[in-house]
């Protein structure tokens, strides 16, 4: 079982076929070509945007998606 | 009149009408590449609603709004829309690292920020505890260190401790920001003796009060003890009228600072008369 699982944003979710991070993002409703104010993290280390589509994912890795919110 | 900000390069021009604010004229804030002409910096946090969180940044004058970096949430519209909305702002952002523990966590925020809003800018805040939210010095210290060697402008929430504020500007901070009191607080500067030391010590970076601020008093003081600048949150955003504490806000940094620069009379115990002691009605001579 745990082998198909990722963690994003604290969620377990099932590692689809397709084990890159461009197109994790994308089932995510995120546009990896219209990405600003986004920035994403795999086990604790940023991956820059021009890394993202040849980013591989591995099951039970934890990806965080993060923006701006308010904040003081 | 033009004020010119630069951040990455990248330089906004926004034509203000400052015939009323002349007193601005010359005294900018900088803070690494950055160029300010307001000295007040403002938390973008708990304010009612968008609307008055947007009118209470005009009416501030700010031209430095601070942000957190949180996980998306693609389902909420409102939330997704307020990095779009203040984007469109003549401001610019710095983002912090706050509800950071430890210096790891501080350092990976600060890179998602960067990579997020494009800004080598961040307000670097690691805790140590939830009731005080008072900074972790040793955290703080090494995740300054790190985050500098990677090319941040650092922006260091501290303690007042004169010592680790030395420490921070010495290691590179771009500004070292001691609280005033608590974050959140309202109990405005209840150590002002440590406030002036940090001050008359470290004289070669810029210096900002940050946190504990409670009303306009408050930030008047931090500006006339010497202090660069003032960052606020919640003064305004839980003022019962935001917008008109917002202007307050402005007014008491402009004020505050102007004293400072006129340079305020010594103290003394005893009273001295104002008007000439020659020439009374009814006297001798």
């Amino acid at each position: 079982m745990s082998e198909s699982i990722v963690h994003i944003n604290g969620k377990e979710m099932p590692l689809e076929s397709s084990s890159r991070l461009e197109d994790i993002l994308r089932a995510q409703g995120i546009d990896p070509s219209d990405a600003r104010g986004i920035a994403v993290a795999v086990n604790e280390r940023i991956v820059r945007k021009g890394d993202w589509s040849q980013r591989e994912v591995q099951a039970g890795d934890a990806i965080e998606i993060v923006t701006a919110r308010q904040g003081g | 009149m033009t004020a010119k900000m630069k951040q990455n390069g990248h330089s906004t021009t926004r034509d203000r009408d400052i015939s009323k604010d002349d007193s601005r004229c010359g005294d900018p804030l900088v803070i690494g590449t950055m160029e300010l002409t307001s000295r007040l910096l403002l938390g973008t946090s708990g304010y009612p609603n968008m609307q008055v969180l947007l009118e209470s940044i005009a009416a501030s004058g700010t031209e430095l709004i601070t942000v957190a970096i949180r996980r998306i949430n693609l389902a909420d519209e409102q939330q997704e829309g307020f990095l779009s909305t203040i984007r469109s702002l003549p401001v610019n952002l710095l983002p912090n690292t706050a509800g950071c523990y430890t210096a790891r966590e501080a350092v990976l925020v600060a890179e998602l920020a960067r990579e997020a809003l494009e800004t080598d800018l961040i307000k670097l805040e690691v805790i140590g505890d939830d009731e005080t939210l008072m900074p972790d010095t040793e955290q703080l210290l090494k995740a300054a260190s790190e985050l500098i060697m990677s090319g941040f402008t650092v922006m260091a929430y501290a303690n007042d401790d004169p010592i680790t504020c030395r420490k921070l500007a010495d290691m590179g901070c771009a500004a070292v920001m001691p609280l005033a009191s608590p974050i959140g607080s309202g109990m405005g500067i209840v150590n002002p003796y440590n406030l002036q030391l940090i001050r008359d010590l470290i004289q070669d970076v810029p210096l900002l009060v940050d946190a504990g601020i409670g009303t306009a008093s408050d930030a008047a003081r931090a500006m006339e003890l010497g202090y660069d600048g003032v960052l606020l949150n919640t003064a305004v955003s839980n003022a019962k009228h935001p917008v008109q504490m917002a202007a307050a806000m402005r007014h008491a940094v402009m004020g505050g600072r102007l004293a400072y620069r006129g340079g305020r009379i010594p103290q003394r115990f005893y009273a001295q008369a104002s008007s000439p002691t020659e020439g009374r009605v009814g006297s001798a001579k």
